[in-house]
C-alpha cells in the first residue's frame, strides 16, 4: 500500500512535470520543471530496485546535464511570443488528433493487457542483490557493443559541436617584441608627394 | 573476444576515421587533400576487409547484437563505395565554391560506421544505437554550411522531427519488449508470433516501429524534412544523404519487419500499402510544381522510396532482392544527378535551379548526354536501369497478388515521366542564354561518367546484380 503511495505520487509528479515543461512561458522554469522530471523518474527507478540506473540519472542529468542546459538558456534570448504563434490557431485540430490518439493508446495500454493478472510485478530480489553490480557485469561482457557504439556516439557529438561552432584560429594581438626591435625606417614611413591644392 | 572477426570492419572504420580526424586537425590551413586522401584509404581498406570477410554462413556475435551475413556484407560494400564516390563530389564542390568543409570526411565516415551497424543489426538496440550514429552525423552534416540561413533551418527541422521519430522508434521498442520480454530479432521472431491475445500489443508497438522506420526512409506522411533539407544542405551533403543512407534505411526495414517481425507480415503489409500510395502520389505530383533541381529530386525521392517499399511488401525473399536491387540503383541514379548540380556549380552560384540546366546540349554535349541517361533512368525509361529496378519490384508486386497496387504504380510512375522529361526539354531544345561554359575537374568528369555509365551498364546487364541481390536475401526467417 505504502509503495502504490510513492509510486503514484511519483508519477504523478513526473507527467505534471512534463506537461508543465512544454506548456510555462519561461524557458528557465521549463527547464527546472525538466529537472523535477528526472528527479520523479529517478524515484520510479529506485522502486524498481534499479539504484544504480536512479543515481547515475540524478548525477548525470540532473547534476550536469541540466545545468548547462540551465545556462544556456538563460544566456539565448527567446522571443516567446513568435514561439506561442499559430498555437491558438493549431490548438482544435491537434486537440481532436491527441484525444484519438489518447483514446486508441488507452485501450490497448489499459488494464487489459497491462494490468496486474496480466503483467504480475516480478518478484523482488534478495536483499544481498546488488543492481550495480548486474549492470557491471553485462555491460563490458554481453553488451559491450552497444557500448561502443554509444561511446562513438558520444564522440560524433564532440566533433559536431566543435565543427559547428569553431570558426579558425583567432590571430594573436599580442605584440612580439623581436619583430618590434627589427624594424627600419622603411618599413613604417612613407612619403608621399602631393600636388599643391589649388584655391577657389 | 572471440567474436571479434565479425566486427572487424567495423572496428577498421571506427580507428581510421578518428585518424582522419587527427590529420584534419594537423593539416595545413590552406590544403584539404591530406584530409581527403586518408579519408578516401580509409574507404578502402574497409571495403578491402568487408570483402575478404564475407561469411560463409550467417555469423552472429556479440550477445547477439551483431549479425554478419550475405546481404550485410554486400549493403554495406555498397554503402561504402557510395560513400568513397560522395568524398570526389565534395571536393570538386569545395574547390569550385572555395569553401573548406573538411570536417564533412570524419563525420561521414562516423555516419558510414552507423550505416554498417543498422545493416549488421540482429537486436533492436543495436538498430537503434547503428540509426542514431546515422542521423547524428547527417544532422552536423545538413547544419555545416553555417552562414546560409537555409542550411540552418533545414538542420534544426530534420533534427526535431528526426529525435520525434527516434522517439517514436523507441516507444515501438519498448512496447514490443513489454510484450515479448526481448529485443533479440530472431528470439522476438518466434515470441511475437506466438504472442497470443497478447498480438495486439505487439501491433501496437509495431505501428510506432514502421513510423520511425518511414521517417528514416522519407515517405508520405513522415516526409516533410525532406525537401527541406535537400535543398537547404550544400549539394554534396545532399548527395550523400540521398544516396547511401536510403541502403541503410532499406536495411532497417527488412532487418526489423522481416527479420524480427515477418510473423506480423500481413499487419504491416497493410500500413506499407498506405504509406506506398501516398508516397508515389504525393511525391510525383508535388515534383512538378517545382523550380529548384533539389527540390524536385527530393520529391522524386519520395516517390522512388514508395517504389521501393512496393518489393518489401510483397513479403517474400524474391520481392525483398527487387527492392533490393531498387534501392541500389536508385541510390546510384540519384547520386550521379546530384553529381551534375555540383557539376554545373561555380563560384557564383549554388546552380540548383532547373533553369541552370537550360541548353546544357551545347554546353557540354557529353556531360548532356550523361545526365540524359540518369534522368531517363531515374524516370524508368527502358533500358535503362531504372527501368529494371521498377519492372523487378511490379512483378514481385502482381506475383503477390496486388495487381491493382502495381497499375496505380505504373500510373504514378508516369506522371513522374513529366517533371523528368522536362529536364531533358531543358538541357536539350533550350538556348544557353549566356550562361557559362562548363568547368571542371578531371575527377569530377571521370567520376560523373562512371556513375552514368554504371547505370547504363546495369541497364543493359541487370542480371548480375539482381543475381547478387537474390543471393544475399536467400535467408527466409
Amino acid at each position: 500500500m505504502f509503495q502504490q503511495i510513492i509510486f503514484y505520487w511519483f508519477a504523478l509528479a513526473a507527467i505534471f512535470a512534463g506537461a508543465m515543461v512544454i506548456t510555462v512561458r519561461n524557458p528557465v522554469h521549463a527547464a527546472l520543471f525538466l529537472v523535477l522530471a528526472f528527479f520523479s523518474s529517478a524515484g520510479l527507478w529506485l522502486m524498481l530496485e534499479a539504484e544504480f540506473l536512479a543515481i547515475a540519472l540524478v548525477l548525470v542529468y540532473v547534476g550536469a546535464v541540466m545545468v548547462l542546459f540551465l545556462f544556456v538558456v538563460m544566456m539565448l534570448d527567446i522571443n516567446i511570443a513568435v514561439l506561442r504563434e499559430g498555437f491558438a490557431r493549431y490548438l482544435p485540430i491537434a486537440a481532436v488528433v491527441a484525444l484519438m490518439m489518447f483514446g486508441a493508446i488507452g485501450y490497448v495500454v489499459g488494464p487489459r493487457y497491462f494490468g496486474l493478472d496480466a503483467a504480475p510485478s516480478p518478484a523482488p530480489a534478495a536483499a544481498s542483490y546488488s543492481n550495480t553490480e548486474a549492470i557491471g557485469k553485462v555491460l563490458y561482457t554481453d553488451y559491450v557493443l552497444p557500448f561502443e557504439a554509444a561511446a562513438v556516439i558520444l564522440l560524433v557529438a564532440i566533433v559536431a559541436a566543435i565543427a559547428l561552432t569553431h570558426r579558425g584560429t583567432r590571430q594573436s594581438k599580442a605584440p612580439r617584441p623581436e619583430r618590434q626591435v627589427q624594424v627600419r625606417r622603411a618599413d613604417r614611413v612613407r612619403l608621399i608627394k602631393m600636388d599643391a591644392e589649388r584655391g577657389g | 573476444m572471440t567474436d571479434f572477426h565479425l566486427i572487424v570492419p567495423e572496428a577498421t572504420l571506427l580507428g581510421l576515421a578518428c585518424l582522419v580526424l587527427l590529420v584534419d586537425a594537423f593539416r595545413s590551413p590552406r590544403s584539404t587533400a591530406a584530409t581527403f586522401w586518408t579519408a578516401i584509404l580509409a574507404g578502402l581498406v574497409v571495403l578491402g576487409q568487408i570483402a575478404a570477410f564475407v561469411p560463409e554462413a550467417p555469423g552472429i556475435g556479440f550477445h547477439g547484437s551483431f549479425r554478419l551475413d550475405v546481404m550485410g556484407a554486400v549493403l554495406k560494400a555498397f554503402c561504402v563505395v557510395l560513400t568513397l564516390f560522395s568524398f570526389f563530389y565534395t571536393r570538386e564542390y569545395c574547390e569550385k565554391r572555395k569553401v573548406a568543409m573538411s570536417e564533412f570526411y570524419p563525420l561521414a565516415l562516423f555516419a558510414t560506421l552507423g550505416m554498417m551497424l543498422l545493416i549488421s543489426a540482429n537486436s533492436l538496440l543495436t538498430v537503434y544505437l547503428g540509426l542514431e550514429l546515422l542521423s547524428l552525423s547527417l544532422y552536423a552534416l545538413v547544419a555545416m554550411n553555417r552562414d546560409s540561413a537555409a542550411s540552418s533551418e533545414a538542420a534544426m527541422k530534420y533534427f526535431v522531427l528526426g529525435a520525434l521519430a527516434s522517439g517514436m522508434l523507441l516507444y515501438g521498442i519498448s512496447m514490443v519488449y513489454g510484450v515479448t520480454g526481448t529485443i533479440d530479432l530472431p528470439e522476438l521472431l518466434t515470441r511475437a508470433t506466438a504472442a497470443g491475445d497478447k498480438r495486439i500489443l505487439v501491433i501496437f508497438g509495431l505501428v510506432f516501429m514502421v513510423v520511425g522506420i518511414s521517417f528514416k526512409l522519407g515517405v508520405v506522411p513522415f516526409h516533410m524534412w525532406v525537401p527541406d533539407v535537400y535543398q537547404g544542405a550544400a549539394t554534396p551533403v545532399t548527395l550523400f544523404i540521398g544516396t547511401a543512407p536510403k541502403l541503410a534505411a532499406f536495411a532497417m526495414a527488412v532487418r526489423v519487419l522481416v527479420f524480427g517481425l515477418s510473423g506480423l507480415a500481413a499487419e504491416w503489409q497493410q500500413m506499407l500499402i498506405v504509406l506506398c500510395v501516398l508516397s508515389m502520389g504525393v511525391g510525383n505530383i508535388v515534383a512538378i510544381a517545382q523550380t529548384n533541381f533539389k527540390r524536385m529530386l527530393a520529391y522524386s525521392t519520395i516517390a522512388h522510396m514508395g517504389f521501393l517499399l512496393l518489393g518489401i511488401l510483397s513479403a517474400n525473399g524474391k520481392g525483398y532482392a527487387a527492392s533490393m536491387f531498387y534501392s541500389t540503383v536508385y541510390s546510384l541514379m540519384s547520386m550521379g544527378a546530384f553529381g551534375s548540380i555540383i557539376l554545373l556549380a561555380n563560384e557564383r552560384s549554388e546552380s540548383d535551379q532547373l533553369s541552370d540546366l537550360a541548353g546544357l546540349a551545347k554546353r557540354s554535349p557529353w556531360f548532356a548526354f550523361m545526365v540524359l541517361v540518369l534522368v531517363f533512368s531515374l524516370a524508368g525509361v527502358p533500358p535503362f536501369a531504372g527501368f529494371w529496378a521498377k519492372w523487378f519490384v511490379l512483378k514481385e508486386v502482381i506475383a503477390a497478388g496486388y495487381v491493382w497496387l502495381a497499375g496505380l504504380a505504373v500510373f504514378f510512375s508516369l506522371i513522374g515521366g513529366y517533371y523528368y522529361l522536362r529536364v531533358v526539354k531543358l538541357m536539350y531544345f533550350d538556348q544557353p542564354e549566356g550562361r557559362p561554359a562548363i568547368t571542371a575537374s578531371p575527377d569530377l568528369k571521370l567520376v560523373l561518367s562512371v556513375n552514368s555509365l554504371a547505370v547504363l551498364a546495369l541497364g543493359l546487364a541487370p542480371g548480375i546484380l539482381m543475381s547478387v541481390c537474390l543471393s544475399a536475401m536467400s535467408y527466409q526467417p
